[in-house]
């Protein structure tokens, strides 16, 4: 959290991304978002259109994306609002990034569930790799973050990098799933337990295992 | 109106008080950081918790939350006084115990109230948060680490100043407050955050390390930065003005004052006229009262003498200037020093009628060649009120971000004739209706035709006169009212020839116009009139004197002797009086309470504390025509009058505010 800072206004930072503009498919979606509030108040677009800009920051550089100063004034500019208060919700809200992110955005999520299921050992086996908390390592691979509950807690401990989840996480799992986005190419999404589907309960159903294979009435065997 | 039980003290409280208000008027005191009256509500400090039945069983935030029927209040009660212990201990965890370097201290809100409602010592062992320092500019000092975040500045930039310049970053005990990419805070009302900092974390930078509260002398005055006549007060240590303080008077100021009144405070003793000056060869050399005194009785003016009123100037000291004129028996006085010659047959036609107060409540309003953000800046947060309400502004003049809505209609004051339909029709509809002609106004003629559109559109109704003048003098209307005005203006003065002219404190005058003339200079900075000046004699700047003001509204005010004036200067009118004496005139006063007992008896309205009454409106003149292009009087909002430019704060502001220089470098 505290590592969260906005990116130097620099000259440099001005020349790469002063001339900021929404890309052609774009400029349709940010119109269709500021109209779906009521004129006069298209100020309220400012969230989904922080994340529309740094989506396509992230498509230009090939990461998750971030929000360099000149961005943030393009969009105040566009709603017709002061820089500060968009500078306001951007620094709010951790799901905008503040400063350049890597080509995968690590988070590893390190609230008590997934703590007790061992995210400790995920942050040793990034730290491993040459993660540090809230830097991005010298290659431009990676950058990692300790976030707060992503609300998978019952598929503990987890991962998000860039917009994908990878839950039931072990350091082995883990470390093939890095593995396989360094060699290219696009691991499994989701929980990496065998045989689990989605939050399941492993081993099986344990409530209403009669509605696993067809629909099942059980009013009448209420008591 | 709901009856409230406060501490078994039943009250009726207005409809729409909150529960800290209905506390308020039960006599109770309920602390507090983030409330503030004039401010939105933001509920976010947590100080004024108090038990309230019915509601959940847990203290209440009572500034947020509305005072109804039935409710029982209690502020005494145990779970009250932990609350508030529990609070103040929360909000000391992050903040520095560091009040004995801190500019707060003394009249800081969280060192009083820790005393009176904290627990008395902090059970927090592990490290405080810093947060790195945020440059604002030139006037607000910050130590960021002693915030606790009340959000009283933001909402202030965003509320009453209209220019949202300051933020809160980040969130949770990182949040930070500073100004966008820490840019200089630029507005003209931007220094009050620092009066409403509940703690040590905006401080003024001109008075930082400078005095304690306790040390201060406080004296009660009027600003003369304007002429809206700001109540303020005069902080003082020895012979020196420290600071300079806002006071409450929700007629004029709320509780505002413009940067420029509350930092030319250290001009006060820069460039200071402090001995008599004569020149002699061009140059200009140190001399004795009875030398400059002797040289002006030398000049055998007779009544061929001049009397020319500066900006700052209190009444008494004109009042006495055109007592020493009447018994030299000329009648040669003006104030207006650019050469504006209005008609001012009728004190009504050229007064800030509506007065500052009740202009919030118009709902149209055409304002005339005045940059209202720098001529009366803190009339412009009145106006920005009107327009919160629903009003409707248009403007003619070029264009300033006036920091609400409104609607330019043109440069040239001719457009004044030819308004667009759209206009017109807002005045037909208009319940309050209001004009405001500014001093760019007065000058390209605006008056005749403004008074005309007043009775066209019948702007002076039941309880409403929506006729204004905003000046831009303090001294203007006090002058005016003293008849410090000639038919013509200062031409006709000029083409009286006078021997003698008496400068007081007049630094806008083009002097020479007057090539033959012994010129005087009465005044107290070495600026352009005394540059001019023949003979200097050193006066005092207004806080050395007391003085009656009369602000653009005709409001009478008095303000009080602070300290005394440096060196051999004297009060103005002590100077005036020696000269009747020299001259062999008398001028009938011999002490402060005769000459203030002899105006207040030819001009009664100037012993009245409030609006003095002028009357009706004078009747338009016929074919009053407002031609060419609006300048506006104000280059440089920072330095408009000596003691400004006297000020190296002011000084600074002007280039780094309005020029642009960089000081980044000097705010480590």
């Amino acid at each position: 959290m505290a590592e969260r800072a906005i990116a130097q206004d620099t000259p440099e930072l001005r020349a790469r991304w002063g001339n900021f503009a929404w890309s052609a498919e774009n400029v349709a979606k940010a119109k269709e978002i500021v109209g779906r509030y009521p004129e006069g108040r298209s100020r309220s677009a400012v969230m989904p259109l922080l994340f529309l800009a740094q989506y396509q920051v992230g498509a230009e550089t090939n990461t998750q994306g971030w929000l360099p100063i000149p961005v943030m004034e393009f969009i105040a500019d566009y709603l017709g609002m002061p820089v500060i208060r968009v500078l306001e919700v951007a620094t709010f809200y951790t799901m905008y990034n503040l400063a350049p992110v890597g080509r995968y955005h690590v988070q590893v999520c390190g609230t008590t569930p997934c703590m007790l299921r061992g995210s400790d050992d995920l942050i040793e086996a990034c730290y491993r790799r040459g993660m540090r908390k809230g830097h991005t390592s010298p290659d431009g691979l990676w950058t990692f973050t300790e976030v707060e509950c992503m609300g998978n807690c019952a598929s503990a401990p987890m991962v998000q990098i860039n917009d994908d989840n990878y839950e039931d996480l072990t350091v082995e799992r883990l470390d093939h799933i890095l593995n396989e986005l360094v060699a290219g190419r696009q691991p499994k999404t989701g929980t990496q337990e065998p045989g689990r589907h989605t939050v399941e309960p492993i081993g099986g159903p344990t409530t209403l295992t009669d509605m696993v294979s067809d629909n099942h009435d059980y009013r009448g065997e209420w008591g | 109106m709901p009856k409230v039980t406060v501490d078994g003290q039943e009250i009726e409280v207005p409809n729409g008080a909150t529960v800290l208000q209905a506390c308020e008027l039960a006599g109770k005191e309920i602390p507090r950081f983030c409330y503030h009256e004039r401010l939105s509500i933001a509920g976010n400090c947590r100080m004024c918790l108090v038990e309230v039945k019915p509601g959940p069983p847990k203290p209440q935030a009572s500034c947020a939350l509305p005072a109804t029927e039935g409710q029982e209040i209690r502020t005494d009660s145990e779970m009250v006084k932990k609350a508030r212990e529990g609070v103040l201990e929360f909000l000391l965890i992050n903040h520095p115990l560091d009040c004995p370097i801190c500019d707060q201290g003394g009249e800081c809100d969280l060192q009083d109230q820790t005393l009176f409602y904290g627990r008395g010592a902090s059970r927090y062992h592990e490290n405080k948060r810093a947060v790195t320092e945020k440059y604002m500019g030139p006037l607000i000092k910050t130590i960021m680490t002693r915030c606790i975040h009340c959000t009283r500045c933001v909402r202030f930039s965003e509320e009453i100043a209209g220019v949202d310049e300051i933020g809160a970053l980040y969130r949770g005990e990182d949040m930070q407050i500073t100004t966008y990419l820490e840019q200089a805070a630029s507005h003209e009302l931007s220094a009050n955050v620092i009066d409403l900092c509940p703690v040590g974390a905006l401080t003024s930078r001109p008075f930082s390390f400078e005095a304690r509260p306790w040390e201060l002398k406080k004296t009660l005055s009027i600003d003369v930065s304007d002429a809206t006549g700001a109540n303020i007060r005069v902080d003082s240590r020895g012979r020196e003005v420290l600071r300079i303080l806002p006071r409450n008077n929700d007629d004029v100021n709320e509780e505002w004052i413009s940067d420029k009144g509350r930092f030319q405070a250290d001009g006060l003793i820069r460039r200071r006229l402090d001995r008599v000056w004569i020149r002699r060869g061009g140059k200009l050399e140190a001399a004795l009262w009875d030398d400059a005194f002797a040289m002006i009785a030398g000049v055998n003016a007779g009544s061929s003498v001049a009397a020319l009123a500066g900006d700052l100037l209190d009444c008494e000291t004109m009042f006495a200037a055109k007592k020493l004129l009447g018994a030299l028996g000329s009648n040669l006085i003006e104030s207006r020093q650019t050469g504006m010659a209005y008609d001012v047959s009728n004190l009504a036609g050229v007064n800030f009628n509506t007065s500052l107060a009740e202009i919030e409540n118009a709902d149209t309003i055409l304002i005339v060649g005045s940059h209202v953000r720098w001529e009366a800046p803190l009339l412009n947060v009145r106006l920005r009120k009107a327009v919160k309400r629903g009003a409707k502004v248009f403007i003619v003049g070029p264009q300033w971000d006036p920091t609400y809505a409104a609607e330019f209609l043109g440069e040239d004051a001719g457009v004044f004739h030819d308004l667009p339909s759209h206009v017109t029709e807002a005045f037909g509809q208009a319940e309050r209706p209001a004009v405001i002609v500014g001093a760019g106004g007065l000058v390209a003629g605006a008056l005749g035709p403004a008074l005309a559109f007043a009775q066209q559109h019948n702007l002076v109704r039941d309880g409403w006169n929506g006729f204004n003048v905003v000046h831009t003098a303090a001294a203007r209307m006090g002058a005016l009212m003293l008849g410090f005005a000639q038919k013509g203006g200062m031409a006709d003065i000029v083409a009286a020839q006078p021997k003698l002219v008496l400068s007081l404190g007049a630094d806008e005058v083009d002097y020479s116009q007057f090539p033959g003339a012994l010129k005087v200079y009465i005044g107290h900075h070495g600026d352009k009139g005394a540059h001019a000046a023949d003979i200097i004699l050193p006066a005092s700047a207004f806080t050395e004197k007391a003085g009656t003001y009369v602000n653009t509204e005709g409001r009478v005010q008095f303000s009080d002797k602070a300290v005394f004036a440096p060196g051999d200067a004297r009060e103005d009118w002590t100077i005036l009086r020696a000269l009747a004496d020299t001259l062999g005139v008398s001028i009938g006063f011999d002490s402060f309470d005769q000459l203030r007992a002899t105006m207040i008896a030819e001009v009664p309205a100037l012993g009245q504390e409030g609006l003095a009454h002028y009357g009706a409106l004078p009747l338009a003149p016929r074919g009053a025509r407002a031609t060419g292009a609006i300048a506006y009087p104000i280059k440089d909002f920072y330095l408009t009058n000596p003691i400004a430019r006297a000020s190296e704060t002011l000084q600074r502001c002007s280039a780094e505010l309005l020029h642009g220089q960089d000081f980044a470098e000097a705010a480590e």
